[in-house]
């Protein structure tokens, strides 16, 4: 039962002269699930690249059943029976979910070149059954919601097991990052399903997880494998203490740098705010140093309401107050010149410009401190993104790289150096800050969170998970429909348990 | 409040049919509007006359602009048309019965003319994709190369076409309806099949919708690209050789004003610049506002310099509201 179905030896992989892999082995057996952590930057993403064949290796081979293979594109791996979800959703939003099921591989869903309609509809709804799915195969993916989607990915992934002649080995990055409760329980019962017919590799950030799943976990740091551990030899701390290298836990959420803001003065103050068809009747304060976490599920009027706040989205009635003064907030523009900033969920497409450099990013929102008059002060701009980059320990090979060739935690590195290199910045909304990052990259959010804190800045926090809300937020707002439900004082030492506040959730 | 119960909640599923097809509803009560105003307007819009040339003045439109379709799905662009259009109008009036020359290939001409536009296209896809040159860039370099062959062809005098039975293609009717829009018709049959039934018509919307996910899924995608510029070649040649039928002559200036009004039906239709939404069934109706506003217009003795003004107002309404839904959300706008 122990036969190896896919095997990586001594694989390597350069860019630019920057090691990404360095001599990593490792090995899948027969119907194994094997779990996958490290660090942003350890080089997870990059082996999944090149087991996809989107990457090629600088040495090194990967052995399937034996046999050395080499994948040249996504379509030879597929081939090979290595199914994918990727960590950033891969789908094509404009077309249907049939159609992502089985892009560029139809089969007999595509007969000379000419889509039978009625054949590939079946064959998706044969893959979105073994997921007990009740997403319909000829719904456009743009209809989708976020974990509609990645059920649909998964759904895709499992298209291989037909398509190869060996038992397939499906490749799940970061599956949970965006699944919640039952949806989650889902994607657990379908791999204690896969396992009985297929090999899995799971890569996830959520230590437990990774840990009830998986039957050895290997840990990657730095581009080298640290470490590899049967499940019933190790638990989540000492995982984490060989991912991040330090010991954990008990300070990640930093609590104990949460300072009081009793008597410290409104900064920013939201009384009935709604906006129509999704939200209503919002009214609370934010101090200077406080954290609001908002709570509450997808469609509860939480997103609506930060893009409100931060003048991207218009409000239909209500009072925003900063110090005192009345906002009209018709736009970012304004928001952005008052001191509010947003950070928002979708990093890729809406925290950074991909294109330009992690310096143009850095200085983006608020030049001034970088500027004389009118001109950027080249010199000095250079020397402030060094700082920054030294600063929040953003992994890059300089201030001129390009941001898009950054992992996600340091991206989001640099879009909250954007923000808190404007002194201007009173009042900053996270949306999500921590969604897809590692341990140690999520501990450095929590930091600078504090910091923020430290400085007066009022901090409006909607996170990824409710310990998160609690952790870091003074006062909660729960959600519902729009409907504000719960509000729980969070000051140290006096914080709500998650229970109390799901059930103002659900 | 997800989008997908609003979708299963809309009523009636032929109406989501139509919609499917052409569009969401605006378009489509645009031209109602537009054909009622003119038939109230006046009193020779709503006649079979009237009718008869309508239906001759959209097909070569109808052509040129579902060829653009399928490019403009992807996020590309062919600006090259008016030049393609020049050339195959004279390579086939020079290839047929004409008063230049002593050939007379009769339908192989017609054959040779969509051809050289088909070539077009694919010299149009191959620069694009594996230059890596933006399309437009491409095509405004290659569409002026289309004028330069169609010059030196010209030779000084518009040549005429003198094939007896090619001439009823573009005169002749089959029972009350011009061959040129039966000829269109066809066109539109086979673009609406290749657009829902094959790879490189349902490719192309995923291309546009997310080019790097089609990458990652091993999909050859520059075969697809190409391919889609054969297609707009392949549709600027049928429709230069339209031209010629129409006019009895190949000429230089044959396509002339068919770039612009091209490009306003597609949009107008509800195809997006940036790519992934749209379709053929849209650009038929586009294309039908763009010739009901145009005769309606001389109809009611617009000045037809007016007109030209009033077609550009018109493309920027229609692009405004197609994104109107979309205002209050910041995004880019390149």
């Amino acid at each position: 039962m122990n036969d190896v179905v896919l095997e990586v030896r001594n694989l390597r992989k350069e860019f630019r002269g920057v090691v990404a892999l360095d001599d990593i082995s490792f090995e899948v057996r027969r119907h194994e699930v094997v779990g996958l952590i490290g660090e942003n930057g350890a080089g997870k993403s990059t082996l999944l690249k090149i087991l996809s064949g989107v990457y090629q290796p600088d040495g090194g081979e990967i052995l399937r059943m034996g046999q050395t293979v080499s994948f040249k594109t996504a379509g030879d791996s597929a081939a090979a029976g290595i199914g994918m979800v990727h960590q950033e959703q891969s789908l094509v939003t404009s077309v249907s979910v049939a159609e992502n099921i089985f892009l560029g591989e139809e089969g007999r869903g595509v007969r000379g070149g000419v889509f039978r309609w009625g054949e590939l509809r079946r064959m998706a709804q044969a893959q979105l059954d073994k997921i007990k799915s009740p997403i319909l195969p000829k719904a456009k993916v743009e209809s989708l919601t976020f974990a509609e989607r990645q059920m649909v990915e998964l759904a895709k992934a499992l298209s291989v097991e037909e398509r190869a002649e060996n038992e397939p080995v499906i490749v799940l990055d970061e599956p949970t990052s965006v699944l919640e409760g039952d949806e989650l329980e889902v994607l657990f019962e379908q791999i204690e399903r896969l396992r009985k017919f297929a090999s899995i590799i799971f890569v996830s950030h959520r230590l437990d997880e990774v840990l009830r799943i998986s039957d050895r976990v290997y840990v990657f740091k730095d581009g080298q494998q640290v470490a590899v551990r049967n499940r019933n030899e190790v638990d989540t701390d000492e995982l984490h203490r060989l991912m991040v290298g330090r010991e954990s836990t008990s300070e990640f959420y930093h609590e104990g740098a949460q300072l009081s803001v009793e008597g410290n003065p409104v900064l920013l103050e939201v009384s009935g705010l709604s906006k129509h068809k999704a939200f209503e009747d919002v009214s609370f304060a934010l101090r200077a140093g406080e954290v609001v976490g908002i709570a509450g599920v997808l469609g509860s009027g939480r997103e609506e309401l930060s893009r409100v706040l931060f003048g991207a989205e218009p409000f239909s009635s209500g009072t925003i107050e900063l110090d005192g003064r009345g906002l009209p907030l018709r736009s970012p523009v304004e928001a952005v010149k008052v001191g509010i900033g947003y950070i928002p969920a979708e990093r890729r497409i809406e925290g950074v410009a991909q294109g330009m450099s992690v310096q143009e990013n850095i200085f983006l929102a608020d030049p001034s401190t970088v500027s004389r008059g009118p001109f950027l002060d080249a010199r000095k701009a250079a020397a402030e993104a060094d700082r920054w980059v030294k600063g929040l320990k953003i992994k890059t090979p300089n201030r001129q790289t390009d941001v898009a060739n950054l992992s996600g935690g340091n991206q989001q590195k640099v879009v909250l150096a954007k923000w808190l290199s404007s002194p201007r910045l009173r009042v900053l909304i996270l949306d999500h800050p921590t969604r897809g990052l590692d341990v140690g990259a999520k501990e450095d959010v929590y930091r600078f969170i504090r910091e923020l804190c430290a400085r007066g800045i009022g901090v409006v926090l909607l996170a990824d998970t409710l310990e998160e809300t609690i952790a870091l937020s003074h006062t909660i707002l729960v959600m519902r429909d729009g409907v504000v439900q719960n509000r729980f004082d969070a000051h140290p030492g006096n914080k709500p348990k998650p229970v109390d506040l799901v059930e103002g959730m659900v | 409040m997800s989008r997908s119960d609003l979708v299963s909640s809309a009523p009636g599923v032929d109406l989501r049919k139509i919609q499917r097809l052409f569009g969401t509803g605006g378009p489509l009560v645009a031209l109602v509007v537009l054909v009622a105003f003119f038939s109230l307007a006046s009193s020779t819009f709503f006649t079979l006359g009237n009718g008869s040339s309508l239906l001759t003045q959209l097909s070569i439109l109808l052509v040129v602009a579902i060829g653009l379709t399928f490019v403009i799905i992807l996020g590309s662009l062919d600006l090259s048309i008016e030049g393609v259009m020049a050339s195959s109008s004279l390579v086939f009036v020079l290839l047929a019965a004409n008063d230049r020359n002593d050939s007379d290939l009769g339908f192989l001409a017609v054959i040779a003319g969509v051809l050289t536009g088909s070539l077009f296209g694919l010299l149009n896809g191959v620069l694009h994709v594996h230059l890596k040159i933006p399309s437009f860039m491409v095509t405004l370099g290659t569409g002026a190369i289309g004028i330069g062959i169609a010059t030196v062809l010209f030779g000084g005098r518009a040549p005429r076409l003198m094939d007896d039975s090619l001439r009823d293609l573009g005169f002749g009717s089959l029972g009350g309806i011009p061959k040129l829009a039966i000829i269109a018709v066809i066109v539109l049959t086979i673009a609406l099949l290749v657009q829902r039934f094959t790879r490189v018509g349902r490719y192309g919307y995923a291309i546009g919708g997310d080019e790097q996910v089609m990458k990652l899924s091993g999909v050859n995608i520059n075969r697809y690209k190409v391919l889609s510029f054969v297609l707009t070649g392949t549709a600027s040649g049928i429709a230069g050789v339209m031209a010629a039928l129409q006019l009895g002559v190949g000429d230089v200036t044959i396509g002339g004003g068919y770039l612009f009004t091209a490009i306003t039906a597609v949009v107008l239709g509800g195809t997006a610049l940036v790519g992934g939404i749209g379709g053929v069934g849209r650009t038929l109706v586009g294309a039908a506002i763009i010739t009901v506003l145009a005769n309606g217009l001389i109809l009611i003795g617009v000045n037809p310099y007016v007109q030209v003004a009033v077609q550009g107002l018109v493309i920027v309404l229609a692009v405004a509201v197609t994104g109107w839904s979309l205002r209050k959300r910041v995004r880019a706008i390149k």
